[in-house]
């Protein structure tokens, strides 16, 4: 799919402000606001946008701990990726999962409601993980600034 | 904190998904009358449970065909205050998250570009020029993938 500047406007304002009304993100793009909807349906349809999503509040919700648990996963075994990322699937506290190229292969971000629900996660669930090699761990303090924008 | 249900729960996984469901459609699939349905909602962005809405983009199909994960050591520690560091390193287009850590690092920085030349110019001209910076890490996403949570 083709996406030509008028597109780029509007997911400029989108992902600035991904709950604003399309009266208000047409408005702040410069179209109308029959544009700005046949646009985003036809960026939605193309899976080049999600449905909005609600963002969940984790520490509101009482899990007052977040860590970014980074591994290295033994290589010598051919399946080690797939077993691994299958087994962090089933634990609830995984809120997301990411692979990479580099030094590290697979970082499980993960949430507790105190240190001592993370201390037995982390015994129980954590290490219980196929073919680890090795984890470091770094603990959220705080987050600056997230989003999503582009510099489109 | 509010005390959340399993019909709260329902709530949260379905609007994860889709944060436009509306209330009537919410209502019908948890047996909920429309208003039930509506204050359940209203309830759970009062106590900032429900903390606005994200839209996930295929990056690769806007042009941004890289993400890379970086971990940052303050090498001046004590010298140039955070507060110096994390506005410079907020104010960068290509950064979408900064996240103050505890462990091996100091901050975790999420930087998209276009390839990875455009990653080496982000690295070389914004990145290694910031206040205070140190030793850098870099892991390149392959992917990621956002997990429910702790809401069965």
């Amino acid at each position: 799919m083709q996406i030509d500047d008028t597109d780029r406007r509007i997911l400029r304002q989108l992902l600035a402000d991904p709950a604003a009304a399309n009266a208000v993100l047409a408005e702040r793009a410069g179209v109308t606001s029959a544009t700005c909807w046949r646009r985003l349906e036809r960026l939605q349809a193309a899976s080049i946008i999600s449905a909005p999503a609600a963002v969940i509040n984790w520490r509101a919700m009482g899990y007052e701990v977040e860590v970014s648990l980074r591994f290295n996963l033994d290589k010598t075994e051919p399946r080690a990726f797939d077993e691994f990322l299958a087994a962090a699937r089933e634990v609830p506290e995984v809120i997301g999962i990411e692979t990479f190229l580099g030094r590290v292969d697979v970082r499980l971000n993960v949430i507790a409601r105190d240190m001592a629900h993370y201390q037995e996660l982390y015994r129980a669930r954590i290490l219980a993980l196929p073919h680890i090699a090795d984890i470091e761990a770094l603990m959220l303090i705080a987050t600056i600034k997230e989003e999503s924008a582009l510099p489109l | 904190m509010i005390d959340i249900d399993d019909t709260d729960r329902a709530f949260l996984r379905a609007l994860s998904r889709d944060a436009t469901t509306s209330a009537g459609e919410l209502g019908r699939r948890l047996g909920l009358s429309q208003p039930a349905a509506w204050r359940r909602i209203r309830r759970l962005e009062e106590a900032g449970i429900i903390a606005g809405r994200r839209v996930a983009v295929d990056r690769p199909a806007l042009g941004f065909g890289v993400t890379v994960f970086l971990g940052v050591k303050l090498g001046t520690k004590g010298r140039v205050s955070l507060e110096d560091f994390e506005r410079a390193v907020a104010a960068i287009p290509e950064v979408q998250v900064v996240q103050h850590v505890l462990g091996l690092f100091d901050y975790r920085l999420r930087v998209v570009a276009r390839d990875i030349a455009d990653f080496e110019r982000v690295l070389r001209r914004r990145i290694m020029t910031l206040p205070g910076v140190g030793q850098v890490e870099a892991n390149v996403l392959l992917t990621e993938e956002a997990r429910p949570g702790p809401l069965g």
